[in-house]
């Protein structure tokens, strides 16, 4: 809902800005919470998926009939038992499971329900599949070549102007930008321009996918998953089966993570179908390998980045190319990249090109803030290099262009009021930004920027006959996100935290929901929780008038409690929200307040890392001394979640920057699909990451809330970089900075020396 | 009458126009006159676009008001993680 | 496959099942036994969501066969608490909010324990690497390393005072 002009942001609280414990904790810490495997059925089958050996492979022909005789297998899916489709769901089924061609390394081709996971396994092994094998390409420029095997037929870049002809690997053009760039170049005194690339990352969440399918012979179903939104699996899911919405029930399980992965369908459908052909309920739980080939991590990038700027620090012109390759299916953050690369700074001439290119992988997958770390690695690695050329300060030479309230975005728009001086300001003044450093060891700075969503909401909240209250929620929680709606519906009602519960319902009970994404659940569902209880109050309100005889609009709501304002209220003793609600019976029945809305406004949210880290040189090992974070929040309801969600980012943006890639053999295989080879940090990895959370608030909220989820996973590479480069001198043209090519790179440079 | 500016990647479709002087007092009624206006942008505004109004971004509002001195950018359709 | 007999001591409660020899500790305690507080976060012993104890050392149960814990004593997170009473690392988890998610939480509890078991008195980098075989993505670990140090500093503190 458009808040009115007059109807600024609440700024004083009773409980937004507190930090009690969460609604589902108790259930955490003691293995009671049910995750997605955590659930079985009677009668229940195991369900395994047939993946592609090949990275790149016509299927001529799946012969399952040896699979299908083994005692024990009871139903097997392939792509016959899903109707093709043309329709904004062609690409997830093809993704689903494999059509003519194996697209990628691990792509589903068949499915199997069995008695057991060990029959299961076996009739895999039993099931022939006839494979043509297909030239393959894994990499983004190589893909781009004009030799590159095509891998959609007849596939015509969209957003070129006039319209190629010819097929390729690219799947869209992006130009975004203003001003004269060429004049721009003509006026900079110092001009840096580079060249990077990353690796793709996974989201790593701990939890596989998991999810138990229950369809009835009359068409209806019961789906029990792992998600980051419910509604989606049950919308996808139901018309991937052609089910009706409504008869298909989709309840989502606590959650072991997700950073963008789980906002798409990957196993869901194949288990309802095998559960419709075999009759019985079949669970289906990914194992971890298949989590690697198989979902989607993010894209990996080749860049180009070229900023010039006058002697004084003023940026004269900026320039981008940005190649994200998305897996075998168009749709990579390529265009996010490209909007969010320049957004920190206020920039009179600035042009970035994107391109979204097909390469034989996985079908990529949002990944916290999608698009937007690589562009940031690019960008502010490049700043640093400029920044002391120029001899400045880097935080001083990003203030100096830094975007404010009425800059003019590279993507177009006009800010209105953001955070992004007060971040720099904020990490400029804290003690870490002065501590002094040894030998081997640097610091280095990088900001970030993401834009929030909001998106389509319906929440309910009902009111016990005790006072007591249920709140509704249709997002699955992710990071404790009960907690802040039940603070929210608490602040309103006047009541306190603990008298009430949040839940969040299945498909059933509330209407449609978008996933948990785009930092949009505090800020959305709050929204719409705030504006449930408003809601609710004014029922109270009307309740406690009829009571005492007088009109509705005599009575206010004040601290839990009905009070007659104003002059011709007379005198009543005021009604608490337990009064009210223990009578409801006899003054017109339950009371209960809902809202449904497509929340917009989420107002971007910017950040500053600052991060200390010690190079051996002896090994090219990156130690994380010192980390520091400085982000706008707009209003922190959980001020733990809060500082939760920026170290976790910071966290996974180190693994990033130091350990983490895909890596590929010639074959085309995903050679280290596994927690071993694929490093996440660890807690001896990391440092305590300190925290500064800034409230500029968000005139798009009635509390003043931004999303934070994301935005804090934008910096850490580039602000790793800058700190190894201000270590040892040498600076990578890839991440991650892993300990051989840092070595190699100080090895290099040595002989360099010597020479 | 407000202006209506095509953002990034959409110019192209809209065969390299970037401006646009509509009719349109909500998104609806500007995406209803973009689509008259330029033909060949219309299956991308059916698809689905983000609309930036004086910097806020709407995805999905109708109804959102706009008023003749808005500063209105149509850019590509936007999702998180 | 003809399946194994197993008697153990889970919990402190004696329990019997029938496995087969390739089923793992994690598979029986999960699909056989319902105790699904351990999670399979990659069945190969690299995130530890799996830890139990087995005769008090910490182990990966996803590594350890179902027949291997006959006449064994096994801990999981299941047995923290006493009764109502949480274990002062569940309370310090909470009160710090050093879980999100909460699928890693088990793991990091049961390892937590065995550790404070052994060493009442951890140095940061202590905690820090006999955390290490456990895996979280969510918070960055400070959170989870200020609880554990935390409790150990409340468990010294009423040990020294009883």
């Amino acid at each position: 809902m458009p808040l009115d002009a007059a109807d600024r942001p609440k700024t004083s609280f009773k409980q937004v800005g507190t930090r009690p414990l969460r609604p589902d904790g108790i259930d955490k810490v003691t293995g009671r919470a049910r995750f997605g495997a955590d659930a079985n059925a009677p009668g229940m089958l195991i369900g395994k998926i047939l993946r592609s050996p090949h990275a790149h492979a016509r299927i001529r022909k799946i012969d399952a009939s040896k699979a299908l005789a083994l005692p024990g297998v009871k139903a097997v899916v392939t792509k016959d038992d899903f109707a093709p489709r043309d329709d904004d769901l062609a690409d997830v089924l093809v993704n689903v499971m494999a059509r003519d061609k194996a697209l990628y390394h691990g792509h589903a081709v068949a499915a199997v329900a069995a008695t057991s996971v060990q029959v299961a396994r076996k009739a895999l092994a039993l099931i022939a599949v006839d494979y043509e094998v297909l030239p393959h390409v894994t990499d983004v420029d190589e893909a781009m070549k004009p030799n590159a095997p095509v891998i959609r037929d007849g596939l015509i870049t969209k957003g070129v102007d006039p319209a190629l002809t010819k097929a390729s690997n690219v799947a869209e053009r992006y130009e975004f930008g203003h001003g004269d760039v060429k004049a721009g170049f003509a006026q900079a005194e110092v001009v840096v321009e580079r060249e990077f690339k990353t690796e793709a990352t996974h989201q790593g969440y701990i939890e596989p996918h998991a999810c138990l399918a229950n369809v009835g012979s009359d068409g209806t179903g019961e789906l029990w998953v792992c998600t980051q939104g419910h509604y989606m699996v049950r919308d996808n899911c139901a018309r991937l089966l052609g089910m009706d919405l409504s008869k298909l029930r989709v309840t989502a399980s606590e959650i072991g993570g997700g950073f963008g992965g789980k906002t798409t369908v990957f196993i869901e459908p194949v288990a309802l179908a095998l559960s419709r052909k075999a009759g019985r309920p079949v669970k289906l739980v990914m194992t971890r390998d298949e989590v690697f080939l198989a979902t989607g991590p993010t894209s990996s990038t080749s860049m180009m980045v070229k900023i010039g700027a006058k002697k004084d620090g003023t940026i004269a012109a900026a320039e981008a190319l940005f190649k994200y390759q998305g897996g075998a299916f168009p749709g990579s953050p390529a265009q996010f990249g490209a909007m969010t690369a320049f957004a920190c700074y206020d920039l009179k001439n600035v042009k970035v090109i994107a391109y979204d290119v097909l390469c034989n992988r996985p079908k990529q997958a949002a990944y916290r803030a999608p698009g937007a770390p690589m562009a940031a690695f690019a960008v502010e690695s490049v700043m640093a290099e400029l920044g002391a050329k120029l001899g400045l300060d880097p935080i001083d030479f990003r203030r100096r262009n830094a975007a404010k309230q009425g800059t003019k975005a590279v993507y177009g728009p006009t800010f209105g009021p953001i955070g992004f001086v007060e971040t720099l300001d904020a990490v400029k003044n804290h003690p870490n930004y002065k501590k002094p450093l040894s030998k081997n060891q640097g610091r280095g700075i990088a900001s970030g920027f993401w834009f929030n969503f909001g998106g389509q909401t319906c929440v309910s909240l009902n009111i016990g006959t005790d006072g007591t209250v249920n709140l509704a929620l249709g997002t699955p929680d992710i990071g404790g996100s009960r907690a802040s709606m039940a603070m929210m519906a608490a602040e309103e009602l006047g009541i306190p935290y603990d008298q009430v519960r949040a839940v969040v319902t299945d498909t059933s009970s509330l209407g449609y929901n978008d996933v948990t994404d785009g930092s949009r659940v505090t800020f959305a569902a709050g929204a719409a929780t705030i504006h449930a209880a408003r809601d609710a109050v004014r029922k109270l309100c009307a309740r406690a008038a009829r009571t005492w005889g007088i009109p509705e609009d005599a009575v206010v709501w004040e601290n839990g409690h009905a009070k007659p304002a104003g002059a011709n209220a007379g005198n009543h003793k005021p009604l608490s929200l337990k009064e009210i609600s223990g009578s409801a019976g006899s003054t017109g029945g339950p009371i209960a307040g809902h809202h449904e809305f497509n929340a917009e406004n989420a107002g971007p949210s910017f950040a500053t890392h600052v991060v200390d880290v010690e190079v051996d040189p002896e090994t090219g090992r990156t130690t994380v001394l010192r980390y520091l974070i400085a982000q706008d929040a707009g209003k922190a309801v959980h001020p733990s979640y809060v500082e939760g969600q920026f170290q976790g980012g910071a966290a996974q943006g180190v693994g990033w920057a130091l350990n983490e890639e895909y890596v590929y053999g010639k074959d085309g295989r995903l050679q280290n699909a596994g927690f071993l080879d694929y490093r996440i940090p660890v807690a001896s990895d990391m440092p305590m990451i300190d925290t500064i959370i800034l409230e500029v608030p968000n005139p798009g909220h009635p509390y003043g809330v931004r999303g934070v989820g994301e935005t804090s996973i934008v910096p850490p590479l580039a602000a790793v970089a800058n700190a190894v480069s201000d270590a040892v001198g040498v600076r990578l043209s890839s991440v991650p900075y892993s300990p051989p090519k840092v070595l190699k790179a100080l090895n290099g440079r040595m002989k360099a020396a010597a020479e | 009458m407000v202006q209506v500016r095509i953002g990034g990647p959409l110019a192209s479709m809209a065969g390299g126009l970037t401006r646009f002087e509509l009719e349109a007092s909500n998104i609806r009624e500007i995406l209803t006159g973009l689509g008259e206006a330029c033909p060949r942008l219309k299956p991308v505004l059916e698809q689905g676009v983000t609309v930036a109004i004086d910097g806020e971004l709407y995805r999905n509002a109708w109804f959102q008001p706009v008023k003749p001195d808005s500063e209105i950018y149509i850019l590509p359709r936007m999702a998180g993680g | 496959m003809a399946g194994i007999h197993v008697t153990t001591t889970i919990n402190g409660d004696t329990v019997e099942y029938v496995c087969q020899p390739d089923e793992t500790l994690l598979d029986v305690l999960r699909d056989r036994l319902g105790l699904t507080g351990a999670k399979e976060g990659c069945g190969t012993g690299d995130c530890g969501a799996c830890s139990v104890t087995l005769d008090g050392r910490l182990v990966c149960s996803c590594l350890v066969l179902g027949a291997e814990a006959e006449g064994r004593a096994i801990a999981t997170v299941e047995g923290l608490a006493d009764g109502e009473t949480l274990h002062p690392l569940q309370r310090k988890f909470l009160e710090h909010a050093a879980l999100q998610c909460g699928v890693c939480t088990p793991g990091f509890l049961v390892a937590a324990k065995a550790l404070l078991d052994r060493n009442l008195n951890p140095t940061e980098s202590e905690v820090r690497y006999w955390l290490a075989g456990n895996l979280c993505r969510c918070t960055g670990y400070d959170k989870i390393v200020r609880a554990v140090l935390d409790t150990a500093a409340e468990m010294r503190e009423s040990r020294n005072a009883a």
